[in-house]
């Protein structure tokens, strides 16, 4: 036991020692810590969102890293490290926290999870490190809450609301019913959502609000059933929108009433076929299928996962591809100077197209508005989507006009 | 349209019928629960691991060997049942003699690996099951739309539960099983092979998970998640039953199903913890459970 302990003591001793060590020899060309850009993957890699990133969204970042050595070889050391928060805000900021003190973590991203992500962006702003949310989807993170460490990047519930909500209104769904998931992000969507209705002229019924993971779902479209709203809009995401859609389709509810899915990924279409999702309007980010690009990366993504990437994991890929090319052009890992590069680069690549990150961290980018095509007309496997419309960013995101974000000078 | 307490009689009527579904999961799954428990005094964290397992086996049958449902309603369990037997026999058996907490250890470290190993291999998002041709469709029942499915579900689970019931309460097996737990030295002296006996009752408690798992499948998506969704909730419905009551975990099964359809009316939010607030009543008044037997 003596032992034991001393030789704890003497690693210890040793762990200040080696960080003396490896400050001394940092060289001279770049002002990296270590000479190393060390980029952390913060996930959900076994609960609910899993597949949206999980192992996926390692993969991605891996490819981003790779593909950036081979085409730039730049002079710095480029290491990722991953964690599974478990969909635990706790969890979630201390591991980022223990990264950012221990192991010289200079950028955390992906992020699932609304309610990691708030407590991840207040870790950061105090370590003064950088943060690129791709997964999270609240409006909080670039609105109320945003940091000037915070980079949000694929989408977010303002987005969602905005594109397939105004869509679903326009089209004549204008009474709405919402089933809501009870935390943060359903909470979130439902309003922003809401609001686009009432700007466009339609009106809510109604609203449930479901646990998350809620067993069973027919109850709850009872409810909306009764409402005789035209449009169910499903404010949840992941395991429970897919048992309502299944739901509703069992109980007859889609032939008299539409359903719309207010955030629904690939692999959620993927995993309800078709013939249950046919018709449904939804807004995305990213589709793999859009062009030359996005096919090319797609496929290189399946080779090496077997699924085809969602816009969590894409955006994965491209947002550490921005983030070294702007550490490449500070010629630092410090956050400030990588942020104000960050927010000085236009951002097109086979992700995000007419791409740029704004004063509140918010990245725009064109969105679409996709609808899932019938059996008959899907020709290869994963061919889901039907581009309706492409929604500039300017468009598609909060304008800056209405923003709360503190470092929006007005 | 008349109302009670402000609320439609159709939606009622409704929600009280949804509830009788959700329900029946509960009784076959509580009912597994309080066999294994009561034979074994094993308390079988695994069980929702187990009913996962029955579900994803049925879409195993019929993606990879083209096995439709109504085998598969007989296979899957019977698969389940095999596994539980060879659970008992290589690790559970040993812990018999020890404190309760050891076999909930172990079945919920089971229960972790069980599930680590299918989400590996499908992802959470689960896959899809088809309601088989004959039961698509639905009876309009004036005050809803039931499909057929769901009163499958209904009348599948009494049968088995009853049938249940019935083997273990009033058959001459059914008595050596009681006996032995009882007393196992003594039913072993007449002859009866007891630890034979304890390891099939594990294996029918496993098949039961298996069965309500294959009910479950065309109903919600197949996921690696889905028994631990549901498991914390049946075990509330085992304590509120009392602990081991064969009778106690089929009715309050099936009640407190009808209970949490009614808050689904009234207050959504409540659906979730309306077992839990029960449990803690019933516990304060009753704490062998409604239907437990003070030791």
């Amino acid at each position: 036991m003596r032992y034991e302990l001393r030789k704890l003591a003497l690693a210890l001793m040793l762990i200040p020692a080696a960080n003396i060590a490896a400050a001394q020899t940092s060289p001279g060309t770049m002002k990296l810590s270590d000479n190393t850009v060390k980029i952390g993957v913060l996930t959900d890699m076994s609960g609910v969102y899993s597949d949206l990133g999980g192992q996926g969204a390692v993969t991605a970042v891996q490819m981003a890293i790779d593909d950036y050595k081979a085409q730039y070889k730049p002079k710095f050391k480029i290491e990722m490290v991953y964690a599974d928060h478990q969909n635990k805000a706790d969890v979630g900021s201390n591991k980022v926290r223990e990264w950012y003190d221990t192991e010289g973590v200079d950028m955390v991203t992906d992020v699932l999870n609304s309610g990691v992500a708030l407590a991840v962006a207040k870790v950061t702003q105090e370590k003064k490190r950088i943060v690129m949310f791709v997964g999270s989807a609240s409006t909080r993170l670039t609105d109320q809450d945003c940091t000037p460490n915070t980079v949000h990047y694929a989408y977010d519930t303002y987005s969602l609301a905005n594109v397939a909500g105004k869509a679903i209104v326009k089209n004549g769904g204008d009474t709405w019913f919402f089933l809501t998931a009870d935390y943060a992000f359903g909470q979130s969507l439902e309003k922003d959502t809401t609001d686009v209705i009432k700007a466009n002229g339609g009106k809510v019924l109604g609203s449930v609000r479901h646990p998350l993971n809620a067993s069973d779902f027919s109850s709850y479209l009872l409810q909306a059933q009764a409402s005789k709203a035209k449009i169910i809009g499903l404010a949840n995401a992941g395991g429970d929108t897919i048992n309502a859609i299944k739901a509703a389709s069992e109980f007859g509810i889609t032939k008299n009433q539409q359903l719309a899915g207010l955030l629904m990924f690939i692999t959620d279409i993927h995993a309800l076929g078709l013939q249950t999702t046919q018709g449904m309007l939804l807004t995305a980010g990213f589709y793999w299928d859009r062009d030359e690009d996005t096919r090319k990366f797609s496929k290189r993504y399946f080779e090496k996962t077997k699924r085809n990437p969602t816009m969590v994991q894409a955006g994965d890929y491209s947002a550490v591809t921005t983030y070294l090319k702007a550490v490449q052009a500070a010629g630092t890992d410090d956050a400030e100077a990588v942020m104000a590069k960050m927010k000085a680069m236009p951002i097109n690549d086979f992700f995000a197209k007419n791409g740029k990150i704004r004063v509140d961290g918010r990245m725009i980018h064109d969105m679409y508005l996709m609808q899932v095509k019938k059996p008959s007309e899907s020709k290869y496997p994963w061919d889901y989507y039907d581009i309706k419309s492409v929604v500039p960013g300017d468009e598609a995101f909060q304008p800056l006009s209405v923003s709360k974000c503190p470092l929006v000078k007005k | 349209m008349s109302e009670i307490f402000g609320i439609p009689v159709q939606a009622l009527m409704a929600q009280l019928m949804l509830g009788l579904v959700n329900g029946s999961f509960y009784a076959v799954l509580s009912l597994g629960l309080a066999v294994i428990f009561g034979m074994l005094n094993i308390i079988n964290f695994a069980h929702g691991a187990l009913y996962m397992m029955g579900a994803f086996l049925a879409w195993m049958g019929l993606e990879y060997l083209g096995i439709g449902y109504w085998p598969t309603l007989l296979l899957a369990p019977l698969a389940v049942g095999v596994f539980g037997i060879i659970v008992e026999r290589g690790m559970l058996r040993w812990l018999y003699k020890l404190d309760h907490l050891y076999g909930l250890l172990l079945t919920f470290g089971l229960a972790l690996v069980i599930e680590g190993f299918f989400t590996n291999a499908y992802g959470v998002s689960g896959q899809p099951y088809s309601i088989p041709a004959q039961l698509s469709g639905g009876f309009n029942l004036g005050f809803m739309f039931l499909p057929y499915y769901r009163g499958w579900v209904i009348v599948a689970s009494l049968v088995v539960c009853f049938a249940t019931w019935f083997g273990i309460e009033k058959t001459r097996l059914g008595a050596y099983l009681r006996a032995a737990t009882e007393n196992p030295q003594l039913t072993q002296a007449f002859g009866i092979n007891v630890p034979m006996m304890v390891m099939l009752t594990y294996g029918f408690g496993a098949a039961l998970a298996g069965f309500a798992g294959v009910l479950a499948a065309p109903v919600i998506q197949v996921s690696p998640l889905m028994g631990s969704h549901l498991i914390i909730t049946v075990f509330a419905v085992v304590v509120i039953g009392g602990m081991g009551s064969i009778l106690g975990s089929i009715l309050t099964g099936l009640g407190l199903g009808v209970i949490e359809g009614i808050t689904n009316l009234l207050y959504p939010a409540a659906s979730n913890t309306v077992v839990f607030v029960i449990m803690a009543i019933v516990l304060m008044v009753r704490p062998a459970g409604l239907f437990g037997k003070e030791k």
